[in-house]
């Protein structure tokens, strides 16, 4: 069972001990630890005129309240920026706790830590904060206005604008024998974890270590920001993320204000100390994404080529930038998907609001940049009349152009250069399994019945395992274990598994013999995170060339050992043996024992290998100068770019014509990144990322009024799907190597939902006859679009082949309609 | 601004809290052990005797702690996991007499005599229950944090359906229940997942089904 | 996300309940399957000294059948409503309804009484309830009163359960061999309803003899149509006569604005489901 690993649908390792509640999350951790609580601010402007706490302060229970000037050195500082960029003019970040002002409802402002969360919440309820209100910035037209400011020395609010051009795109357009402009909006949505943020930190006062739990997307990460914020040795710091309920980006963002409190409460105090977020605080005081306005020109010939593309967008990128403005540029970078736009530009303001930041989301950035290209694909089509999949394939680059380089700067600061891919061949497998050509028949009978229904298409590429690096270590034990380790996390991708994988099919080992550990500063301190669909290229290819120097080192020792060349060798589950010649092997547990030449016999391996020890060379120290010992390797992926991932979806809706509720009936998937190591394990992240695609498009939205209180904070209000909304999702994968690493894969963990929202507004779009721009769309918002439609206001798409029928409302009709109906008005 | 409690800090924990718990059979309980004790505070009510995993139990703690805190913060059994605590995410659902239920719904006071059920109960690593390996099988989870209430919601699901409760999806109220993928996503509609393994849940569930002899 | 401390007592009869909640006056809480009350808690939207918990008292479960009424304690659970054949045979329109509250485990500890007296608007049980004319049990230290469905509900969260009573039981008439239909319009399944149209009719050789209708989250209580009830009344069972009269299902009503829908789009939704829901309990 060695040879076949890679490629193969194995189970996954971590499920036993998650299926019978045996996982260990954040909140599962600490069980004695004192609890903090936050007070937050209720309101989304305001100034800090007065702390009261004295009401407070008899609680039986109480350890102890902070405010900001509580806080000592860089504790009191603000949250650091992240990833800075040159555009970024204006970039700003929350202190742990509020200093003098609030720019959200959630901000933090005080700190209590008590016996426990009940005491904590008690405290928290008795101290009263008082404010005096500034005006809120809500909404990205409200930010434009620029009357009212987030930031008093943000003028206009803009924290970053950002102009990338290729080519002359006035000159294209204006050359251009047609001319289309669309003015776009998506709406704000949130990751929603199950698992809400969680930090839980031990001070060890006798070492002067601090050992920190978060539930993280990136370990490395929060241990460095936290030791340089406690002023701590990096070696006294280690931060290990247990098990994690889903992150989809929002736990990528770091530090977070608990990340740095917590740990120095536990410091201060010396005790355990833990802060899980609750349902409420995730909403209002973790971050949002999506969010944008974005304004398109597009100019293109006869064949609905395009020409030249014109973009602007306005970013909503909440009160803070501590993850700088990687979302926009993803947008103004990916939006281009597998076409070539001829000449481009792309403009974007990334503004502030009083509401809670936005960092990455599942996509980041991609969801958006998707629905401004393929609503623009889909308005070209209906200009000219042709068919929307042969527009598309008419702009596709094509195979025989690979490596394709847009001459832009993508989110690494690089190059944006596509490695691979194949989009007729995406497109014709797509056309197939939704059955595109047949579309027209079936809506038709489908109109005969009464129902109403539309079809959909949405590509996409995804720029995946961007750097700098990853590392991967393996050692393996004088049992034949093989442990593994790297450095970034897991939030449920089955790493365990894929990772295991690679190394039973490059050793030569079972993979039950494979145990790897991630997301732990002990075992790998180096390391990045786990965002942007890089955990299986990076580590994967880390790990792989790991475990290839094991396996080189292991042939050396047992060549020499048995006397023969290391090429004649091979390892076939666990035991290196002679090609040709099985009766000659010795096992990897036994060159574990050879490698280390402290070889004190205590069990039957190190017995054994003692048969093999050669005559001592006392002119050589035991450890060659060259050599280390021990059966262990080390290496590090660092790509020259990220690799570009592709996947095409269509749907096929259906829209209830009097209440206008939307159905999805069939939602197909065409996915490829690269070779696959586990089939299983990519359909479920592709599953995943569709279910939250279709909650994108069609239910969550963040509501805002107009004094920044979030109105839909809980998950009565904020919709997500469940097993009763997300439909069955049929897929096909395509596997285009890429050329750029060792395994030839690309990421898979966002691209689910990267179209989604495209998609089906194409196909609500296809089934009302006019153009759906603003998304997510709700049953009364279609139905209002059906009245504004029929009065005229909303334009006819010109190409619809079936007649828009009259909006239904809820007069009563005397006569019979015209159209054929399943329900008449 | 006022003076914050700096150097309030470091107050010893209470860590003589009456011993008010007390554990018959312990050690059937997983995580659970004997003379642990759970923290009384200001309002108590009278003790609540129950079955946890089929082991009697009887506790008292404050009025308003749920069986959900109770499961995870005084008994360490930490299998039951927290989404929303306001009865929206289905990630605490356990089963109460065989029937799901949400922790975080449910009082602890309100469980006297009752026969609890948590994912402890269900199946262990070593054995796990048909239902737990059939969502291996189907890859019927991700990062596994809804999956305890997944299950324990399966199950409580599946003896509805042998009980021919009738569900909204059905033709009819009074239609034979069934077990087609549209009513089991219905049937399975308190429990959101937010990796989106729904395809991977549904799968388990009927494969589970059909080799217990079961309803398809 | 955690309750202020309160005082429990869980009494075992009806008149230690009332005795209980004499006592407390206006800082108890009445507790019965606590789906809507424990959310309330936790958000500290409440924080009542004691809570009084129903669920202890016997008496207050169970369907059972008094002459021509199906009589439902008002304990009982929703799931153990929904499996009642009882209430499936005669009253079918509440069995229609429950199936679609919440979700099954909210179902399995969330009881009618408690729904019907919190009585908020978007809530499935109301509306069932006022069209089948059901008679509410109320008992306080006085003894016990009947009150019809229509003087139940009185305001938004407000019903005729007064100070120191308790509602105990609903006595819901015998609509056997009526059709009936709840139709409920959401946007995700456990969703509390945008406007629902519950629908039961009495069908003669074709002809609509008899019809009641209630709404749900149409006002800031559960309302009856009564004009559509009447317009049906004598009519054919088609789609072109129900639609005429459901064109009046809306009249009348207040219906609220919020995330899901403005108070047009209700009155819209109103029409559509009452029409559906009459066409599917006449069987059309």
């Amino acid at each position: 069972m060695t040879s076949q690993m890679f490629g193969a649908p194995v189970k996954r390792r971590e499920d036993p001990r998650l299926v019978t509640g045996g996982g260990r999350y954040l909140d599962d951790l600490g069980h004695s630890a004192l609890a903090a609580a936050f007070v937050r601010s209720p309101h989304a402007h305001a100034r800090i005129v007065d702390i009261e706490v004295s009401d407070a302060l008899d609680v039986d229970g109480l350890v102890g309240i902070w405010t900001h000037e509580d806080l000592p050195g860089r504790v009191g500082e603000p949250l650091p920026l992240l990833i800075p960029h040159p555009t970024l003019t204006h970039g700003r970040t929350q202190f742990a706790l509020a200093r003098d002002e609030v720019n959200y409802v959630g901000e933090a402002v005080v700190m209590v830590v008590a016996r426990d969360r009940y005491v904590a919440e008690d405290v928290c309820q008795r101290i009263r904060v008082d404010y005096e209100l500034l005006t809120p910035v809500v909404g990205i037209a409200n930010a434009r206005d620029g009357s009212a400011l987030v930031h008093d020395d943000v003028p206009g609010n803009v924290a970053c604008r950002m102009l990338q051009e290729v080519g002359d795109v006035d000159a294209a357009i204006a050359a251009a024998p047609h001319t289309l402009e669309l003015d776009l909006d998506i709406e704000r949505s949130a990751c929603m974890p199950m698992e809400g943020k969680g930090v839980l930190a031990r001070w060890d006062s006798d070492k002067g270590e601090l050992r920190i739990f978060s539930s993280t997307q990136t370990s490395t990460g929060v241990r460095a920001a936290v030791a340089a914020k406690l002023d701590l040795p990096l070696a006294k710091v280690e931060c290990i993320a247990p098990d994690v309920g889903g992150g989809f980006g929002v736990k990528i963002n770091h530090p977070w204000p608990e990340e740095v409190l917590i740990p120095w409460a536990a410091r201060l105090l010396d005790q355990e100390v833990k802060w899980t977020e609750d349902r409420r605080e995730h909403f209002i005081s973790s971050a949002h994404e999506r969010g944008q306005l974005q304004q398109i020109r597009v100019g293109f010939d006869d064949d609905g080529r395009v020409l030249g593309l014109d973009v602007k967008f306005w970013h909503d990128n909440g009160a803070y930038t501590p993850y700088g403005i990687i979302v926009p540029i993803i947008t103004s970078t990916q939006l281009l998907g597998p076409y070539k736009p001829g000449a481009y530009r792309c403009e974007f303001w990334s503004l502030y609001t009083n509401t809670v930041l936005v960092t990455p989301y599942r996509g980041a950035g991609r969801p958006q940049g998707c629905f401004a290209m393929e609503r623009t694909m889909d308005a070209i089509a209906d200009r000219l009349g042709l068919d929307r999949a042969e527009v598309r394939s008419r702009n596709f680059i094509l195979p025989s152009e690979m490596p394709y380089d847009h001459g832009l700067l993508f989110q690494d600061g690089r190059p944006l250069k596509y490695d691979s891919g194949d989009f007729p061949a995406s497109l014709a497998k797509l056309k197939a399994l939704v059955g595109w050509d047949d579309f027209a028949a079936y809506r038709e009978q489908a109109e005969a019945e009464g129902r109403r229904v539309g079809l959909g298409i949405g590509c996409y590429v995804e720029g995946t395992g961007v750097g700098p690096y990853e590392g991967g270590h393996i050692q393996i034990e004088t049992s034949g274990r093989v442990n593994v380790s790297t450095g970034l996390t897991s939030q449920g991708q089955g790493h365990e598994t894929s990772f295991a994988q690679i190394v039973a099919q490059e050793l030569g080992v079972s993979i039950e013999d494979v145990f790897v550990t991630t997301g732990d500063t002990r075992r790998m301190p180096y390391a990045v995170g786990t965002f942007a669909s890089r955990a299986a290229v990076m580590s994967g290819n880390a790990i792989a060339l790991a475990a290839r120097n094991v396996r080189a080192k292991a042939l050396r020792i047992a060549a020499d050992a048995l006397e023969v060349s290391a090429e004649d060798l091979e390892i076939v589950d666990g035991d290196i043996r002679v090609k040709g010649a099985p009766g000659t092997h010795m096992t990897l547990g036994t060159v574990s024992v050879m490698s280390n030449p402290l070889r004190y016999a205590f069990d039957e391996a190190a017995k054994a290998a003692t048969q093999f020890a050669g005559t001592a060379d006392y002119s050589k120290p035991p450890v060659a100068d060259d050599d280390e010992p021990g059966l262990e390797g080390k290496d590090f992926y660092s790509p020259t770019q990220a690799t570009f991932a592709n996947g095409m979806h269509a749907a096929i809706v259906e829209t209830d014509p009097v209440t206008a509720e939307v159905k999805i009936l069939r939602y197909c998937v065409i996915h490829d990144c690269g070779t696959m190591i586990n089939p299983m394990i990519v359909e479920g992240q592709v599953h995943g990322g569709v279910a939250q695609g279709v909650g994108g498009a069609l239910y969550e939205r963040m509501v805002y009024d107009d004094s920044g209180q979030l109105l839909n904070a809980s998950f009565m209000d904020f919709l997500m799907p469940y097993a009763s909304e997300v439909p069955h999702i049929e897929t096909d994968h395509l596997e285009t190597p890429s050329p750029l690493n060792p395994l030839g894969i690309k990421g898979a963990g966002e691209a689910g939902c990267i179209p989604v929202t495209a998609v089906i507004a194409s196909a609500i779009s296809d089934a009302e006859g006019f153009a759906i721009t603003s998304m997510p769309i709700s049953p009364v918002e279609l139905w209002e679009l059906r009245q504004r439609h029929a009065r005229g206001e909303i334009p006819s798409l010109r190409g619809t082949r079936h007649t828009p029928s009259a909006p239904v409302t809820s007069a009563p009709v005397t006569s019979a309609p015209s159209t054929p109906s399943r329900e008449a008005p | 601004m006022r003076e914050a409690g700096k150097g309030a800090g470091a107050e010893p924990r209470e860590d003589d809290v009456p011993d008010l718990a007390t554990l018959s059979g312990a050690g059937l309980v997983s995580g659970l052990r004997k003379g642990d004790a759970v923290t009384v505070q200001s309002r108590t009510t009278p003790a609540v005797s129950f079955t946890l995993n089929g082991a009697p139990i009887e506790v008292a703690v404050e009025a308003g702690v749920s069986l959900l805190d109770l499961l995870r913060e005084r008994l360490d059994l930490t299998g039951t996991k927290k989404g929303c605590n306001q009865g929206a995410c289905g990630v605490c659902t356990v089963l109460v007499d065989g029937r799901r239920v949400l922790g975080c719904l449910t009082l602890v006071a309100q469980l006297d005599a009752r026969e609890v059920t948590t994912i402890e109960g269900v199946g262990t690593p070593e054995q796990p229950h048909d239902l737990q390996r059939a969502f291996i099988g189907a890859d019927g989870f991700q990062c596994g944090y809804c999956t305890s209430g997944q299950i324990c919601s399966a199950l409580g699901m599946l003896r509805e359906l042998a009980d021919g409760v009738p569900s909204a999806v059905a033709e009819h109220v009074a239609a034979q229940p069934g077990s087609s993928e549209l009513e089991m996503r219905e049937r399975m509609s308190g429990n959101l997942c937010r990796c989106g393994a729904y395809n991977g849940i549904v799968d388990a569930i009927a494969a589970y089904a059909d080799a217990a002899g079961g309803h398809r | 996300m955690i309750p202020a401390s309160f005082d429990y007592v869980a009494p075992t009869s009806v008149a230690d309940a009332l005795a209980a909640l004499a006592e407390a006056g206006d800082d108890a809480k009445v507790l019965a399957g606590g789906q809507s009350l424990l959310p309330i808690l936790r958000m500290r939207l409440n924080a009542p000294e004691k809570v009084i918990d129903l669920g202890r008292i016997e008496e207050l479960k169970g369907v059972s059948e008094d002459g021509d009424h199906v009589v439902i304690g008002a304990m009982t659970t929703y799931a153990d409503v929904l499996a009642s054949d009882l209430v499936r045979q005669h009253a079918g329109l509440l069995t229609d309804a429950i199936a679609e509250v919440a979700d099954p485990q909210i179902r399995h500890r969330g009881t009618v009484g408690g729904a019907l007296v919190h009585a908020d608007p978007a809530g499935d049980v109301g509306a069932p309830a006022l069209a089948l004319e059901t008679e509410f049990v109320i008992t306080g230290s006085g003894g016990e009163r009947t009150v019809a469905a229509a003087d139940f509900f009185q305001d938004l969260f407000e019903t005729a359960v007064g100070e120191g009573e308790l509602l105990t039981a609903i006595r819901v008439p015998k609509h056997t061999g009526w059709g009936h239909r709840y139709e409920k319009f959401v946007r995700v399944s456990h969703q509390w309803s945008i406007v629902a149209v519950a629908a039961t009719v009495r069908v003669d050789g074709g002809t609509i003899a008899e019809a009641r209708i209630g709404l749900t989250n149409m006002g800031s209580t559960p309302l009856r149509a009564t004009a559509v009830e009447q317009a049906l009344v004598g009519k054919a069972a088609t789609d072109e006569a129900v639609r005429e009269a459901c064109a009046a299902a809306a009249e009348g009503t207040n219906p609220p604005s919020d995330l899901n829908g403005d108070s047009d789009y209700r009155r819209h939704l109103a029409t559509v489901l009452a029409r559906r829901a009459v066409l599917a309990a006449a069987g059309a």
